[in-house]
């Protein structure tokens, strides 16, 4: 099927002369062949959103479309590799034409050629159903990659299967299907990127994704297969946040990806990544990291799709079994793609602009994560955790993006300017954040830290809510007029702040913090209060407590590498006992 | 491809309709000639089967349905050579200084291209402006792109001036360095103050300046700060410079785009600006940085003044989301006769950490910088709770850091607009400045360093 191009207006154009198209199918636009995705169909033309800059096209250029949606890729290569929003290798672009992205590329988004050394784990005479493992290829030490039957796969019986290496077209196995026909299998599959992938069952998530990082582990978790944003005005530390995030977090695979933001930002990813050590399995980071990388001054339409690419491979990463996190830099921009477009298209828009449909895009979006049971008869447990970025304009949260993603996600890390201004990192403000976990995690906690975990946090979280109060009147009235009990409350929250909450991600120490850390450093904080307490209940001036050298010790905590926790384990019965018999 | 047509069907604003339009391209470049014989330029806005829309740089004031209109079958061309530099261009490109047109070594079109992210190199060289408050605490690197956010009245043509005269790079090699001014809507006596300024200096010799006044064409603007980034891209990645962009006004910019927006009738977004004024701006910011392989470098220096101050109107907004960080000036600072007035809290610098620290800086600076910006946040706090209720009031620690606030203001931000102060002497102000707080109050800092620093 060809049609022309009747008109060009930046990023969309509009065909006619292309009766059978269908919508969401890919087109390729101009002499240059440009990709391009049908996003409106009339009686007489169909719109089209170019994921590459339109610049020159002229109409009456032809327009073909491929009858096919825009789909991804997804074999052995995916790790380690950085891709553009719809999954096009930047590497070998740049090994093809230079520093700067040239129009019309066509490039296979994996290595078509190389050889895989495939594993084959499923006997020959098995019967399998679409999910079920044929085998696996070691792509890096830190991931095993599976190959499983693509999901609508109707099965059959395992007729033949090979080891040895292969490329991802080529054949590693025979299936006979329920007909008697053979058919090979390859490793590659494709999958629609709009679509999720389907899985067995859903599951409620019950364990946190440990982050490592201090005021998320403890006061506002996310579970693995949640959901999560980052909402914050420009210089707040999204940006940081979410990188610590694919840093530290105890996924099996990171998507990360950078969506209509700064250039120099992927660069930092790509250049440290390889850098930086898995605390888990100890090989570099990049080893278990997939990137996408549109920044804002690459073409507005691949921004929209490149949300869509990550979580479809996130999504198949998870149905091997593993514990995945996408992070999503920032969904505002993603947003503002969906506006541009519904602008040139016409469309009635809604709020400040956006479309009316903006409300279910992002449900739809962070509904693709969860804790699910995959496809298949091994019941293999995978989860998709998604934390999105916002930025609302001008830190306004009152925005639509803002509201419709806080009506879906569960936990809402809200970043504050004025703690930023501060330079108080990571500046989450703990008063406005919440997590909706913690009821689900509680056994977790109990299993795995300790038994007064929770009440340490009740603990923790009640003291800054004090203080807020407190600092109200202190305006008012001023220091002199509190009592000793409110000036405990009041040096006891400053320390949770300073010693506990506030973490430097460039610190080679303080930049990831596990939970046995976390609850020796809060135990140890909140024995200050203790004593405190103690002091007060002995009608005794409880400031004498204040400038105590074991305070400042409390504060270098965060400093104790993660080999010396042995150090900390009696702190905080020292503290309470010196204190206390002042 | 030559083709002329005297089919104007439509004027206006800033747009003309061409009917009968075979085949325009989008973005392509468009010639009108007026009834008087007079030539324009323009650009394809909206190419249609039957029709183009035509957007006019030097804006439509004269033309008639008689003018001849002809598609010159490219985009919109720049031609660069070593040449430029020293020389005066307006805002579309032509010369501005009566000199003759350069022998072009090549034209390129000035929208570039989008950098591949695996192409860039990370920004990590300090650029010391021997200004405090930026080397000190909002650094600037090589390859960054970093706005001054200011209002109008406010020093900001002083303080990028300043920088682009005292901004060098420590042990830095021996690769040339040049300025290109892009200048948007700005008064005759602003652009004249730099054009001084680089005279004064010798400057002038390695500048490349392209000039939009306030009273030249509005639309014209639009393509200024690209004309402005097409010439660095070359100085930087094909003659090995390391060129400072400084663009000046991006609101004069930014008001310029909003009139074609609303021209062409489009949905506006907040303020009356288009949607896509975020992608706009990007296409603009993004061009700065580093190239693996490159000698060279863009580091952008954009300036906007923000309409009533405000930081959330759309410009400095969008902005801020875009470029790696910011600096900003207050206009309270300012009216206490303190130059330069940048306010370094909401003020940052993304790529500070990577471009200090030992080996480029110091080892301390990075704590040394943290700790002023605490100390000086909490005395602003506390010089705001002594205004409600009295010095009394505060406590003994609040007092002091009341105190250090002030001095910080007087000795750390405060310096003359010749002053060049080395790191070494920023970070030993900063230092002189810690003796005024109590020692067990400064947690950023490590012991070990205050036992160093603070003779």
């Amino acid at each position: 099927m060809t049609g022309k191009i009747v008109k060009i207006a930046g990023p969309l154009v509009i065909a006619d002369e292309l009766p059978e198209v269908k919508m969401y199918d890919v087109v390729r636009v101009g002499a240059r062949k440009l990709i391009g995705e049908v996003i409106e169909i009339k009686s007489d033309s169909v719109a089209v959103q170019v994921y590459e800059e339109t610049s020159g096209l002229t109409p009456g250029e032809p327009v073909v479309s491929t009858g096919e949606p825009l789909s991804v890729l997804l074999a052995p290569g995916l790790v380690t590799t950085i891709f553009d929003g719809i999954q096009r290798p930047l590497e070998r672009i740049r090994a093809e034409h230079g520093a700067f992205i040239a129009k019309g590329v066509d490039l296979s988004a994996l290595d078509l050629q190389k050889k895989w050394l495939f594993v084959p784990t499923a006997p020959v005479g098995a019967a399998l159903q679409a999910g079920d493992a044929l085998g696996y290829v070691q792509e890096t030490p830190a991931v095993k990659h599976l190959i499983l039957l693509p999901p609508l796969s109707a099965g059959g019986e395992l007729k033949s299967i090979k080891a040895g290496e292969f490329n991802i077209t080529e054949p590693i196995a025979v299936l006979t299907n329920k007909a008697g026909q053979d058919e090979p299998v390859a490793m590659l599959q494709k999958w629609p990127i709009r679509k999720r992938r389907p899985y067995a069952r859903k599951l409620s998530p019950d364990k946190p994704l440990i982050t490592g990082q201090r005021i998320i582990d403890t006061l506002f978790p996310i579970a693995k297969g949640g959901t999560a944003c980052i909402p914050g005005p420009f210089g707040s530390g999204k940006t940081v946040v979410q990188h610590q995030l694919a840093k530290w977090a105890d996924a099996d695979m990171i998507v990360y990806v950078g969506c209509g933001e700064r250039g120099n930002e992927m660069t930092d990813v790509l250049q440290e990544f390889p850098h930086l050590k898995d605390p888990k399995t100890g090989e570099a980071l990049i080893k278990r990291t997939v990137l996408i990388a549109n920044t804002s001054n690459m073409p507005v339409a691949a921004r929209e799709a490149s949300v869509y690419t990550g979580v479809t491979i996130a999504e198949y990463f998870r149905d091997m079994g593993y514990n995945v996190a996408m992070m999503a830099d920032s969904t505002s921009r993603w947003a503002e793609a969906l506006r541009e477009m519904s602008g040139r298209l016409e469309e009635m828009p809604g709020e400040e602009g956006y479309p009316a449909y903006l409300g279910s895009r992002l449900a739809e979006f962070y509904e693709r994560s969860g804790r699910v049971i995959a496809l298949g008869s091994g019941a293999r447990e995978g989860s998709l955790s998604v934390i999105g970025a916002v930025s609302p304009p001008g830190g306004d949260l009152s925005e639509p993006v803002t509201q419709n993603t806080l009506r879906v996600v569960k936990v809402f890390w809200g970043l504050d300017s004025a703690l930023a201004y501060a330079r108080h990192f990571p500046a989450i403000n703990w008063l406005k954040s919440y997590s909706l976990y913690i009821a689900n995690l509680e056994d977790y906690y109990a299993a795995e830290i300790d038994e007064e975990w929770a009440q340490l946090r009740v603990q923790a979280v009640s003291l800054l809510q004090q203080e807020s109060e407190l600092q109200e009147m202190v305006r008012l009235v001023g220091m002199d007029a509190l009592s000793g009990r409110e000036q405990l409350v009041l040096e006891a929250a400053r320390s949770i702040r300073e010693d506990y909450l506030h973490q430097v991600a460039f610190d080679e120490v303080d930049t990831y913090t596990s939970f046995r850390k976390q609850y020796l450093m809060l135990k140890a904080v909140l024995a200050f209060y203790q004593a405190g307490l103690k002091l007060l209940e002995q009608n005794k001036d409880v400031t004498r407590s204040f400038k105590h050298p074991l305070r400042a010790k409390i504060a270098r905590l965060k400093y104790t590498p993660e080999n010396e926790l042995q150090t900390m384990t009696g702190l905080a019965a020292e503290i309470v006992k010196t204190l206390a018999a002042l | 491809m030559k083709r002329e047509y005297k089919s104007v069907a439509e004027i206006s604003g800033p747009l003309i309709l061409v009917e009968g339009v075979a085949q325009a391209g989008y973005e392509e470049l468009v010639e009108v000639r007026t009834s008087s014989g007079e030539l324009r330029r323009g650009k394809v806005l909206e190419a249609h089967r039957d029709w183009a829309l035509v957007q006019m740089f030097e804006g439509t004031s004269g033309l008639d349905q008689n003018s001849r209109v002809r598609f010159l079958g490219r985009g919109v061309e720049l031609p660069v050579s070593s040449e430029m530099l020293g020389r005066v261009y307006s805002g579309s490109g032509r010369a501005r200084d009566g000199g003759p047109e350069i022998i072009a070594e090549k034209n390129l079109d000035i929208n570039g291209l989008a950098i591949n992210p695996t192409a860039r190199d990370y920004p990590n060289d300090f650029i010391q402006t021997g200004i405090s408050t930026i080397d000190g605490l909002n650094t600037l690197v090589r390859g960054q792109k970093l706005p001054i956010f200011s209002g109008s009245g406010l020093p900001h043509a002083r303080l990028a001036a300043q920088i682009a005269r005292q901004a060098q790079v420590l042990g830095g090699g021996q690769t040339e360095f040049s300025v290109v001014f892009g200048a948007m809507g700005i008064t005759y006596e602003e652009a004249e103050f730099f054009m001084e300024d680089f005279r004064r200096t010798g400057a002038i010799t390695r500048a490349v300046l392209f000039i939009n006044l306030a009273d030249d064409p509005a639309i014209e603007r639009i393509s200024t700060p690209r004309m402005a980034l097409t010439a660095a891209e070359y100085l930087a990645f094909e003659q090995g410079h390391h060129v400072l962009v400084i663009l000046s006004d991006i609101t004069s910019y930014c008001e310029s785009l909003r009139e074609v927006s609303a021209a062409r009738k489009e949905i506006p977004g907040r303020r009356g600006f288009p949607g896509y004024l975020y992608t706009d701006l990007s296409t603009l910011y993004e061009r700065a940085g580093r190239l693996q392989g490159k000698s060279g470098s863009i580091t952008l220096l954009p300036i906007l003044t923000m309409p009533e101050d405000d930081k959330t109107h759309p410009i400095p907004d969008l902005t801020g989301y875009i470029t790696e960080g910011q600096i900003i000036l207050d206009r309270a600072l300012h009216q206490r006769g303190i130059y330069p007035p940048v306010n370094p809290l909401p003020s940052l610098s993304r790529l500070r950490d990577k471009g200090i620290g030992a080996g480029k800086t110091r080892e301390d600076h990075a704590n040394a910088a943290n700790q002023l910006f605490a100390a000086y946040a909490r005395g602003r706090e506390a010089r705001e709770l002594a205004v409600i209720l009295g010095d009394s009031a505060l406590s003994e620690d609040d007092k002091k850091f009341s105190q250090f606030s002030e001095a910080f203001e007087n000795k750390f931000i405060r310096q003359g607009e010749n002053e060049n102060r080395t790191i070494e002497e920023t970070l030993s102000i900063g230092w002189e400045l810690f003796k005024l707080l109590p020692e067990d109050q400064l947690k950023r800092l490590k012991p070990e360093q205050i036992k160093k620093y603070m003779r």
